[in-house]
Parts: C-alpha cells; sequence; structure tokens
C-alpha cells in the first residue's frame, strides 16, 4: 500500500472542513468515541447540527473562537492507499500555513465554489501549490447541488481556471464537481451528475500514480550522520547515514563528495543489517565508500557525470513567516539539507501580489505572509538544484540568530 | 524495472530514521523516552536500526508512576539489557516522599498527572536537551497540531499558538540554554500502522498486549484491573475476565479490551473491526474537552 499526502486549500466559507469531515464520515475514518465528543460539543455549545468542523479544531482556543489556528494533520486509510491531510486554515497567516501544508504534499485540492467561480482567492491557492510545486492539483468546484448541478456551469468555470492557471507551472490537474455537504462525488458517485465521467475525489485520490512525485534523475545524497561503531566486530566501519534526495544509488557507482570534491566508489548500500541493490528518495539508508576519505554531516554524495549547482549566491523566491520583517542586509542562519550556514540577504527583487500575481517593485518590506524574489549570499557554499527540479535539495530555511525561530523559507530559483 | 515505490511503512520507517538520525546529530543530551507501550518499543526499534551496526547513542527514560503492570517492568529491563544501553528512571513515588507533588485522592485518583513534575526533575537533573516520545498526531487532537520537534521553554512548557513553521525535512532544533526539545519521531504513524510494522519486522511485544485472563472491575463503562492501590467503590466488584491492553499505561488509566486476540494477526484484525479510538479508553483523557492540551503545556509528554 502506497502513502498519498495531500493538502487542502480553500477559504473559509469554501466547505472545507465539510469536504474533510465528509471523507472521514463516508471513508469511515471517524470513530464512535470522536463522533460522540463531536456531538456533546455541538450540543454544549448550542449547534443546530452536528459541526464535523469540530473533528479538526484541535486545540482549546481554536474550539472557542470557532476558528482554526494551525495546519493539524489527520490519517485515513482505504483498502488502496493510506492519506494524509495536511488541514491548513482557512484565513489568517493563510499564506504561512498552506506553504507548510503544501512542502510535503504529493496534492493539493482546491476548493471552488460554483456559485463564485474563479475568485482572487483560487489564484492565491493556484499560486502558492505551483510556487511549493506540488505534483498534482486537484480542483474541485464544490456546492454543484446550489447550481442546480449543471454541466454548464462546471464547464465554464473549467476553461476560465485553465486560462488562468496557464503561466503558471503545474504539472498535473484534474477536476470533480462535487457537493461536500450532500456528499456527491466525495466518496459516492453523485446521482445528480450523470454528465461527469471522472470519477469520484476519493477514486482520484486513490489512483493518481505518485511514483514518480520524486526526483529519480539525480542522485543526490545529502550526509546526515556518521556511524562510527567503538567495538571489536565493526573497527574500522564507517557509515554515512542520511536519506537519498534524489536519484537512484547502486553498489559500484563511482561518486564525488562536496564540498572536497574526492572521488570514491560506492561499496555497500545498507538498511541496518540487510544490504540492498539501490537505494532512491525517501530512502534512510547507510552508505559505505571503498576509500577512507574524510566526510562529515553537511558533505553530499554525487555521481560523477551528475553534478549539481555549488555557489554561495543563490536566488530564492522567499515566504516570510515571521512578525518581525525581513531585514535587508540581515544575516540569518540557513539550513539546506543536512548544511547549515549563515546568509545575508542581499537584495529583493520585487514582492509578488499572490491575488494576481502582478509583482511590486515600489514596496520592498517583505513582511509575514510576504512572498518575494531574493538574492543572497551565504558565508559557504551550498551544492543544490532548483526546487522546480528537485524540492529537497531546492529547499531553504532561514532562522532568527536571536530569537531561533524559523522565519522565512526559500525556493532555489 | 524498478518502480521505485516505497510502501507505507517503508515511506513511514524511512522518515520515523530521519528524524531519529536528526536528533542524534543535532543535540548534545538526547534521550528516549520510554514507556513500555507499543509506540515507544517501535520508536526504539527504529532507533536501534537508524544507528546500526553502532549502539544507540541515547539513553532510555522511564518516567515510573509505581503503577506499572509487572510484564512491563520486564520487558524494559530485558530490552536495555540486550541494546547495551543506560536506563534512567524518574520514580513518582520519589518526588511524592520529596513533596514535590501530592498525591491525587479519591475513587479516580492517578499518578498519570504528577508524571509532569518527575519527568521535568528528571530532564532538568540529567540536563537533557531533547527527549524523543513515542507520540502520534493520530492519537488527539492537540496532539494532530504538534510538530516533529516541538520547542519547550525553560519551564517545559509547550506554547501551542506559537509552534515554529516545519517544512520539508528541515528540522529547526536551536534553542537557548535551559530550553529543551521534545521530538516525536513516529507522529505520523496511525494505530494501525504500528501494528503492522510490528507484525511485519516480528518486534516481540509484552505479553498484556495479547488475551490473558485478569482480575478486573467496570467503572463508567471501562474495565480496569484491580491492583492494590486501586480503591473501588462499593458497587465494583472484581471479576475474572479474558482482556488485553489496547494501550499500556498506568495501572489507574488504562482501560483494558475484553478480547480473545492472541496472535499479531487477530490484534490487526480486532484494531480494523472496532470502532472506538484507543484513547477512548484512557480514563486521563476524558476528564475535559482541552485535557491532552492543558497537560501538554504543563510539560507533559
Amino acid at each position: 500500500m502506497e502513502l498519498l499526502r495531500f493538502t487542502t486549500a480553500g477559504s473559509v466559507d469554501d466547505g472545507k472542513s465539510t469536504l474533510i469531515g465528509r471523507l472521514l464520515y463516508d471513508s469511515k475514518s471517524i470513530f464512535e468515541d470522536q463522533l460522540e465528543a463531536v456531538k456533546r460539543a455541538s450540543i454544549q455549545r448550542g449547534n443546530e447540527y452536528i459541526n464535523l468542523a469540530l473533528l479538526t479544531d484541535g486545540l482549546r482556543a481554536e474550539r472557542e473562537q470557532g476558528i482554526t489556528i494551525d495546519v493539524a494533520y489527520r490519517y485515513f486509510a482505504t483498502p488502496k492507499r493510506k492519506f494524509i491531510i495536511a488541514d491548513t486554515p482557512g484565513h489568517v497567516q493563510y499564506t504561512r500555513n498552506m506553504v507548510t501544508g503544501a512542502s510535503t504534499a504529493n496534492a493539493a485540492i482546491i476548493l471552488i465554489d460554483a456559485r463564485n467561480g474563479v475568485t482572487e482567492q483560487t489564484c492565491r491557492h493556484t499560486y502558492i501549490a505551483s510556487l511549493l510545486q506540488i505534483p498534482h492539483l486537484i480542483i474541485c468546484i464544490n456546492k454543484m447541488d446550489l447550481v442546480e448541478y449543471a454541466e454548464s456551469v462546471f464547464n465554464e468555470i473549467r476553461e476560465k481556471f485553465e486560462d488562468f492557471s496557464k503561466n503558471m507551472q503545474i504539472r498535473d490537474y484534474r477536476f470533480v464537481p462535487i457537493s461536500a455537504l450532500h456528499g456527491d462525488n466525495v466518496v459516492k458517485p453523485s446521482e445528480h451528475m450523470s454528465w461527469f465521467q471522472g470519477g469520484t475525489l476519493l477514486d482520484v485520490l486513490e489512483h493518481i500514480p505518485i511514483n514518480r512525485d520524486y526526483n529519480i534523475e539525480d542522485a543526490r545524497f545529502p550526509v546526515q550522520y556518521v556511524i562510527r561503531p567503538i567495538s571489536d566486530e565493526y573497527h574500522d566501519y564507517r557509515g554515512y547515514a542520511g536519506r537519498v534526495d534524489g536519484g537512484v544509488f547502486h553498489p559500484g557507482d563511482k561518486v564525488t563528495v562536496l564540498p572536497d570534491g574526492h572521488k570514491s566508489t560506492i561499496k555497500s548500500i545498507n538498511l541496518d543489517e540487510t544490504s540492498i541493490q539501490e537505494a532512491y528518495p525517501p530512502m534512510s539508508v547507510t552508505l559505505q565508500l571503498s576509500d577512507d576519505i574524510d566526510i562529515s554531516r553537511g558533505d553530499m554524495i554525487v555521481k560523477d557525470d551528475n553534478l549539481p549547482q555549488v555557489s554561495q549566491d543563490i536566488e530564492i523566491m522567499i515566504c516570510w513567516m515571521n512578525p518581525r520583517p525581513m531585514q535587508i542586509n540581515g544575516k540569518y542562519a540557513l539550513k539546506h539539507t543536512t548544511r547549515d550556514v549563515r546568509c545575508l540577504i542581499k537584495e529583493v527583487h520585487y514582492k509578488v501580489n499572490v491575488n494576481n500575481l502582478d509583482h511590486i517593485e515600489d514596496d520592498k518590506e517583505v513582511r509575514m505572509n510576504d512572498i518575494a524574489r531574493v538574492s543572497i549570499r551565504t558565508t559557504r557554499p551550498l551544492f543544490f538544484d532548483s526546487y522546480r527540479r528537485n524540492r529537497r535539495t531546492g529547499a531553504v530555511v532561514l532562522i532568527d540568530e536571536g530569537t531561533n525561530e524559523t522565519v522565512g523559507v526559500g525556493m532555489i530559483e | 524495472m524498478s518502480t521505485y515505490n516505497l510502501t507505507h511503512l517503508d515511506e513511514l520507517e524511512s522518515e520515523s530514521i530521519f528524524v531519529i538520525r536528526e536528533v542524534a546529530a543535532q543535540f548534545e543530551r538526547p534521550a528516549i523516552l520510554f514507556s513500555g507501550g507499543k509506540d515507544s518499543i517501535v520508536m526504539t526499534y527504529l532507533a536501534k536500526k537508524a544507528f546500526w551496526p553502532a549502539k544507540v547513542p541515547f539513553p532510555l527514560v522511564h518516567i515510573d508512576t509505581g503503577h506499572n503492570f509487572i510484564e512491563t517492568l520486564d520487558y524494559r529491563d530485558e530490552l536495555v539489557k540486550s541494546m547495551g544501553v543506560k536506563l534512567i528512571v524518574g520514580s513518582v513515588q520519589e518526588s511524592i516522599d520529596q513533596g514535590r507533588v501530592t498525591e491525587e485522592k479519591g475513587y479516580n485518583a492517578s499518578r498519570n498527572l504528577l508524571q509532569t513534575v518527575t519527568l521535568l526533575d528528571t530532564i532538568e537533573k540529567n540536563k537533557f536537551d531533547c527527549c524523543m516520545g513515542g507520540g502520534r498526531r493520530d492519537e488527539e487532537k492537540a496532539r494532530a497540531k504538534e510538530r516533529f520537534f516541538s520547542h519547550r521553554d525553560e519551564f517545559g512548557q509547550w506554547d501551542p499558538k506559537n509552534q515554529r513553521p516545519e517544512l520539508w525535512n528541515i528540522f529547526n532544533g536551536r534553542k537557548h540554554m535551559g530550553e529543551h526539545f521534545r521530538v516525536f519521531p513516529i507522529s505520523n504513524w496511525t494505530e494501525m500502522d504500528v501494528w503492522q510494522y510490528i507484525l511485519k519486522e516480528n518486534i516481540p511485544m509484552p505479553s498484556i498486549y495479547y488475551t490473558h485472563q485478569r482480575e478486573v472491575f467496570n467503572r463508567d463503562g471501562t474495565w480496569l484491573a484491580v491492583a492494590p492501590f486501586m480503591k473501588l467503590k462499593p458497587t465494583e466488584v472484581p471479576e475474572l475476565r479474558t482482556v488485553r491492553c489496547r494501550t499500556i499505561g498506568d495501572i489507574s488509566c488504562t482501560g483494558l479490551t475484553l478480547s480473545t486476540a492472541n496472535t499479531l494477526e487477530e490484534i490487526i484484525g480486532e484494531i480494523a473491526a472496532t470502532r472506538v479510538t484507543e484513547r477512548g479508553s484512557r480514563a486521563d483523557d476524558l476528564r475535559s474537552e482541552a485535557a491532552m492540551e492543558d497537560r501538554k503545556k504543563e510539560g507533559y509528554f
């Protein structure tokens, strides 16, 4: 069974909680005691019907204020796949939360209210999905019950969406007309939309091919930890532990170790005691090399014939995550794969208006939830690929050195 | 030709091993919080895999309420011996004797809440800068929002509204003196994943997870074990039943399941058919709507 991670994007009234509730409920993933707890809470609150949003709102403040604050993760499984939902709140700090949920997702569900069609919010959600390079988008046109389940409404929205998104880098997208409230085309096929033959939302989630979502062309192995048992049995053992971030490694492959450029050959690949013949993303393995060279955390093992870019001057699209604005000429700690360096913010080229994709060039202060094109310089070189090519080796995280908070995240251009 | 597909269990295993290795790389004095339950057993097993052929570079820490199932303690001691790692026990009884905490009174008295003080004292005494726990996001709604790397201030408190964003597989473990982290390597596993993995890897489990005869009594629909320190109400009658543990915690708040499941396959079948979550039998979570969140803010597991 495969694992599919997806995120949901929608504004407050698009019916996102209802959709997730429906998905969990109709796939029988809600337990009796959870439902009892929600019923108890709904009655206590004076709600007229069972409020499925209470299933997803976990924190006291959220339930008191009736809002969702933070990304929450939910789990369900069908006989075909196991699913992890990154459920992101639909209003304040939206960009920050959606970016977080999107970073690990194979797919994003983008909700559109059939009555309103493609809106500014649709633009924002789709742009963020493309910026984070979520491999598959599922555009759910919801509340079809309120437009008489009309095929013409669906087609019109679909055309509009295709038109406005053609300049964004979206690898794969598909449409499903649904009514989350009544359950049409969520888990069960709709009786009202026989004109639609594309399968239910759950069908789509169960069948999207995800085995090509990772980069399997460019072999990249950031060294995470060096294993050196101090024991008689493994006296000279030196293993490089880490997770494959791209490509496929085999014993016998000729490799280069960055930054020093030393060359060697892979002697063995291990998954604990088991010796294996190939390692690919996102496997955590241990490599042994034929030569004794000095390698430590933050170094990267790559194949001789396919090197990443190596530079200290890097262009990124940054999403700012902190109430304190980004400081031009400011210094931040930077994490990239397993490597820790420091960086300087050199220049802000423009900010992006996420509602219409216009470039903003007259206001260069980058505040929380802003997305901007920025030049940075690092204290030591990074070994990277463009984020478009590899979501692991193309991502950086910026940390405030005073507060230790994660303040910004960047996608390398 | 290879399709480069991992199964869900392989992918979860790989993610957890990455997180555990990240702890070893980013912290100076990390530890594993070991309760003797299936989640901490799986986490410890993953740590063994992560560092093979070296020993696990963390001690195991057990916060002992003094109200344990004896099978749990035997299992713990055996495991520590076979791994060759250090065991550190934080004793709730000692905290009570020292007057650090006051024992709860009444029929529903439990040492579960008191553990927080003992845990924080143990962390401080041993100068741990990171404690790994077997918490899972599917267990409870406050846990659903917790990060893999969860920051704690100098009082050991969790601030759920001010968590650091966590993206991709990049984890920020930076902290000031006196602060520490809780890290949850199996955050993304469900109860079913844990059991399927135990079956796949054939991990030995404490006997009380399997069916056995035990003297129990029923309180508000929950079967609890009879033990010297458990006070029965006049209406509660001890009786012999065929039960097993679905979760293992302190005896005073661990509900037992009536079950004849004697193999891992039978346990998995039982979980697949059940309509109640595992924490549905945990008395500690039923205290209020936000019981778990409140305990976590104070520094609970």
